[in-house]
């Protein structure tokens, strides 16, 4: 048995790995279940519009057809869900349905669904079904649905504004009147597609003797989807059972509760037999939640020495045409409001967001959700008041984080803070990066001509949220983690895990804390998660938590695990239990081995005869964790982007990344820095690239992959990392979340460097995706920008 | 529906025959006709490259090839190769270096990447990111599979 010393720690890679990589996984659209049978949708080519008749009768009678299903047929089956916040009481929340009734409300809602022997069978089909519409109105501009008069979203709703939510602390009035300089800027975000490679994929299964639904799901989160099922479907909770196995790509987008997938699971139960759906690309662009589509004006009062006097932002956020249910749409544009100026002293602060529907697909939660906006629209403000007052970028960021002195500290936004490290992670990234001879070489390109620039992003991300969320918002979404550990009778463990893991390597590290605790190796544990009907309840995979909270019960069940194996070991060589130890899988008294675990473990499951009576024998625990004496744990850190603007077309040449960040006790380093990296690489896409378009109709002209950019190899660059380690107390574990923090951050970097190259030529970006017509817009209209 | 069509064609070094639907494409009809899942499906309109195969020696699209026609063809599939032992350091090192997340990307970049190796050229990062650009990894952020790559070549060529 391999050494179970320095596990946590270790860059240790995935045991997952190789199956994936030689194409061993299972995803879900490699389950064939018997008499299975495949879905295609008929979805709405309109923004807006009125459903006045569906005549299927062509497609039922279209090859391999089994059933057309429409709206009216489902919504007995699946009742209506409505997104809503119990502390928001005044958010408005259209309902939604599996299948849309009278009115479709974005382009590619779903109207009519067709079950047939193959998925293309499924899809001639689809194109048989003639719908009548009566096209309405699209409200797409989000400041035109701001506007009385304007015709609302749904014909039912009142209004098109979802919330308005205000935040103030101290008088920023007086701390603008007071500044010695004051800086503005507006900001646009462009809307963007979370885009995981594997698309959502659902196969449902009823049996409906026993009524029992088992859906195969590509999903973050199996307990919530239970629930869902369960709850409007009409089945008690025992009777569903989702399960998550591989997943190609999660990112939030695979944490909602889809219409589709409803219609799908529901088709199933009406059905009585499996139904595979398998959202193709385009569908994927169409349906799969947007996100980020914000404008915003920031100010920003600071004191001749840079010092932050006040900070105003107000933000317009629209959401597309319904609130994702359960966790709602309104998170995105709150937490960018929340988010702006949260690394920061800010002694006073006015905020505002204010949320819209409008015609096209519903957004929701996308990794980092609001806070790259909120972290963009503060370092884009601090580079401009550094600017004026000829302070160093990097000199303004440092009078003004946060540190440890602050602590604990409750910001302007409402985020709480325990520790931070901004001041080691900002010392730590300008070392890394050979900062001022960086400046240097950005000086001397310039008197080539050439126009680089470097940005600095410092920011904060929100990890590990804890009891005070969801359950208080009356959404059924739990924030604890389980972990069941069962010695087997060789001496080796199962864990059984709610941590879901869709890449991340979350499971290697719960190995790894487990190995550790117990006293055993790394490769003595098995990890199996997924599986929401046979392992413990919890929350699944969101928000940067698997490890922070699932690692935690991980080594609370291992302590348990280990003190059970110890009482019994004592029992069997009449020593005391608080003598003995257990390293490698050997059991110590001091330094003499008296048995090893596998003996151990033959005795409690084969020869419990030969235990003293009374003795316990079962060697299973179950433990779970959830925070209450902590709201979440706030990670930080900062990120640098150096790159080169070519003034003459607008290209933007990324040459460099750095990032340093302090996620707590860090369990697997290889596993974080890549974390980190495709964090960023996610968050670069989105400065350059992503965006998704639509016209004045409401139609959207960038479904697929040619015409929405991702990043791709060739363009990305090398990212450095560095780490600062830096425990959390609330957990014996000590870890934050890492998951999100790249994508939070590398837009910010890439907008001040952008801004940093062109800002000689009296020039500054404000819209994103940074693409080379805006870059050029930017140079074109140079001084007249605000 | 059009008539099925016959195909006789060598998949992973075992002969197959085989009717199928004019329109279906060579991916499809790998992973539903013959059970190989490892080839995925990532767009269905070849840009993302997660579909890659290997047909008569060359690395294509699986979703922009028609089954119908591979007739005579012999198909590679990342079971095949990774059975035959083909690409063992490339694995190794991609799994070593972490260089997958999610894993959907990742039988399509190997294959491409394995037809790097092959050409024995030695590669700089910029080289070899140029050459994986048909293949999209929405997790990794791709450094770590360059990484990877260029253990392999660097490997290699010490060998050689
Ligand atoms: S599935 Fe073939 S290139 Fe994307
Ligand atoms: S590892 Fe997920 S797409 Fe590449």
């Amino acid at each position: 048995m391999s050494d179970s010393e320095q596990t946590i720690g270790a860059s240790l890679p995935r045991r997952d790995a190789l199956r994936l990589a030689v194409g061993r996984g299972t995803f879900t659209d490699d389950i064939v279940l018997p008499r299975m049978l495949h879905m295609a949708l008929v979805r709405s080519p309109y923004a807006h519009a009125l459903i006045k008749s569906i005549d299927i009768t062509d497609a039922k009678n279209s090859d391999g057809v089994v059933r057309v299903l429409t709206g009216a047929d489902l919504e007995d089956v699946c009742s209506p869900f409505i997104a809503s916040i119990e502390f928001l009481p005044n958010m408005i929340s259209p309902p939604q349905y599996a299948l849309a009734l009278e009115e479709v409300a974005w382009q590619g809602e779903g109207v009519c669904a067709v079950l047939a022997e193959s998925r293309a069978l499924a899809e001639d089909a689809a194109e048989l079904v003639k719908v009548e519409w009566e096209e309405l109105p699209a409200v797409v501009d989000p400041l035109t649905a701001l506007l009385a008069g304007t015709p609302t979203v749904h014909r039912k709703l009142e209004t098109n504004i979802a919330m308005i939510m205000p935040i103030e602390k101290g008088d920023t009035k007086l701390a603008f009147a007071n500044a010695d300089v004051v800086v503005e800027h507006s900001f646009e975000f462009g809307r963007q597609a979370g885009v995981a490679l594997e698309t959502r994929s659902v196969v449902a299964d009823f049996e409906p003797a026993g009524r029992q639904l088992t859906v195969y799901q590509s999903h973050q989160t199996p307990y919530q989807m239970q629930d869902v099922y369960a709850r409007h479907l009409g089945l008690a909770e025992h009777q569903v059972r989702v399960i998550a196995k591989d997943v190609g790509g999660a990112f939030g987008l695979k944490l909602h509760a889809y219409p589709d997938e409803m219609a799908a699971v529901a088709a199933s139960v009406l059905l009585g037999r499996p139904v595979k759906y398998i959202v193709d690309r385009q569908e994927s662009f169409t349906s799969d939640i947007h996100s980020r589509e914000m404008t915003a004006t920031g100010r920003l009062a600071v004191s001749g020495q840079g010092v932050i006097l006040g900070v105003e932002v107000d933000i317009l956020s629209a959401i597309g045409a319904y609130s994702i249910y359960p966790r709602t749409s309104v998170g995105d544009g709150v937490q960018a409001v929340q988010f702006t100026g949260a690394p920061y002293r800010l002694p006073t602060f006015k905020g505002r967001v204010r949320i819209v529907y409008q015609n096209k697909t519903p957004c929701g939660a996308y990794r980092a959700v609001g806070q790259p906006i909120g972290c963009s629209i503060i370092e884009q403000l601090l580079d401009l008041a550094a600017a004026k007052l000829n302070l160093d970028p990097s000199e303004i960021r440092r009078r003004n984080h946060l540190r440890s002195v602050d602590m604990p500290f409750k910001a302007a936004g409402g985020l709480e803070f325990s520790n931070v490290s901004l001041d080691e992670c900002l010392t730590a990234l300008l070392a890394k990066m050979n900062y001022d001879s960086l400046r240097n070489d950005q000086k001397k390109a310039q008197k080539r001509g050439v126009y680089r620039g470097i940005g600095l992003a410092t920011f904060v991300e929100q990890t590990a949220v804890g009891a005070g969320l969801y359950g208080p918002a009356g959404v059924r979404v739990s924030a604890q983690e389980g972990c069941s550990l069962r010695l087997n009778p060789s001496g080796l463990v199962n864990c059984s895990t709610s941590v879901t893991d869709q890449g991340q390597g979350t499971l290697t590290g719960l190995q790894q804390v487990i190995a550790e605790t117990l006293g055993i190796g790394f490769d003595d544990v098995t990890v199996e998660a997924g599986d929401g009907g046979a392992t413990p309840y919890g929350g699944g995979s969101w928000a940067s938590r698997g490890l922070a909270i699932g690692g935690e019960a991980a080594r609370l069940a291992a302590i348990d695990l280990r003190n059970k194996i110890l009482t019994v070991a004592a029992a069997i060589t009449q020593e005391l239990p608080e003598n003995l130890t257990l390293v490698n899988s050997n059991i110590f008294d001091g330094s003499k081995c008296l048995m090893d675990l596998s003996e151990l473990s033959e005795i409690v499951h084969f020869r419990q005869n030969t235990l003293p009576p009374g003795v316990d024998f079962e060697m299973n625990v179950t433990r779970h964790f959830v925070p209450r004496d902590f709201p979440y744990f706030i990670a930080n850190g900062i990120q640098a982007s150096y790159l080169e603007v070519d003034v003459g077309t607008g290209a933007i040449k990324l040459l460099e990344h750095w990032v340093a960040e302090d996620c707590g006790k860090i369990v697997n380093p290889l596993l974080v820095d890549e974390q980190l990296r495709g964090g960023i690489v996610q968050g670069l896409g989105a400065a350059l690239y992503e965006h998704c378009l639509y016209d004045d109709a409401g139609q959207l002209l960038t479904a697929s992959l040619a015409d929405y950019a991702v990043p791709l190899a060739s363009e990305m660059p090398d990212i450095h990392i560095v780490h600062v380690e830096t425990p959390v107390s609330g957990t014996g574990l000590g870890a934050k979340g890492a998951g999100e923090a790249g994508t939070l951050g590398a837009p910010a970097a890439v907008w001040c460097a952008v801004n940093d190259a062109i800002r000689p030529l009296g020039a500054q970006v404000w819209k994103q995706p940074f693409t080379m017509a805006h870059v050029l817009q930017a140079l074109n209209s140079k001084g007249s920008l605000l | 529906m059009a008539e099925m069509l016959p195909i006789k064609l060598t998949v992973n070094g075992a002969v197959v025959s085989k009717l199928v639907d004019p329109r279906q494409h060579l991916t499809d009809f790998l992973r539903i006709d013959l059970g190989l899942t490892g080839s995925h499906l990532g767009c269905e309109h070849g840009v993302c490259g997660a579909c890659s195969v290997r047909v008569n020696g060359q690395v294509i699209r699986g979703c922009l090839m028609l089954a119908s026609q591979t007739d005579g063809a012999d198909v590679q599939t990342i079971e095949g190769i990774f059975e035959a032992g083909e690409a063992a350091e490339l694995i190794a090192a991609f799994v070593a270096r972490n260089a997958l997340q999610c894993g959907f990307c990742t039988p399509g970049m190997l294959l491409t990447a394995a037809e790097i190796v092959a050409e024995g050229k030695l590669l700089d990062r910029q080289e070899i990111r140029n050459e994986l650009s048909g293949n999209i990894c929405r997790c990794t952020g791709y450094q770590s599979i360059i990484d990877a790559v260029e253990m392999v070549l660097l490997e290699k060529l010490k060998e050689a």
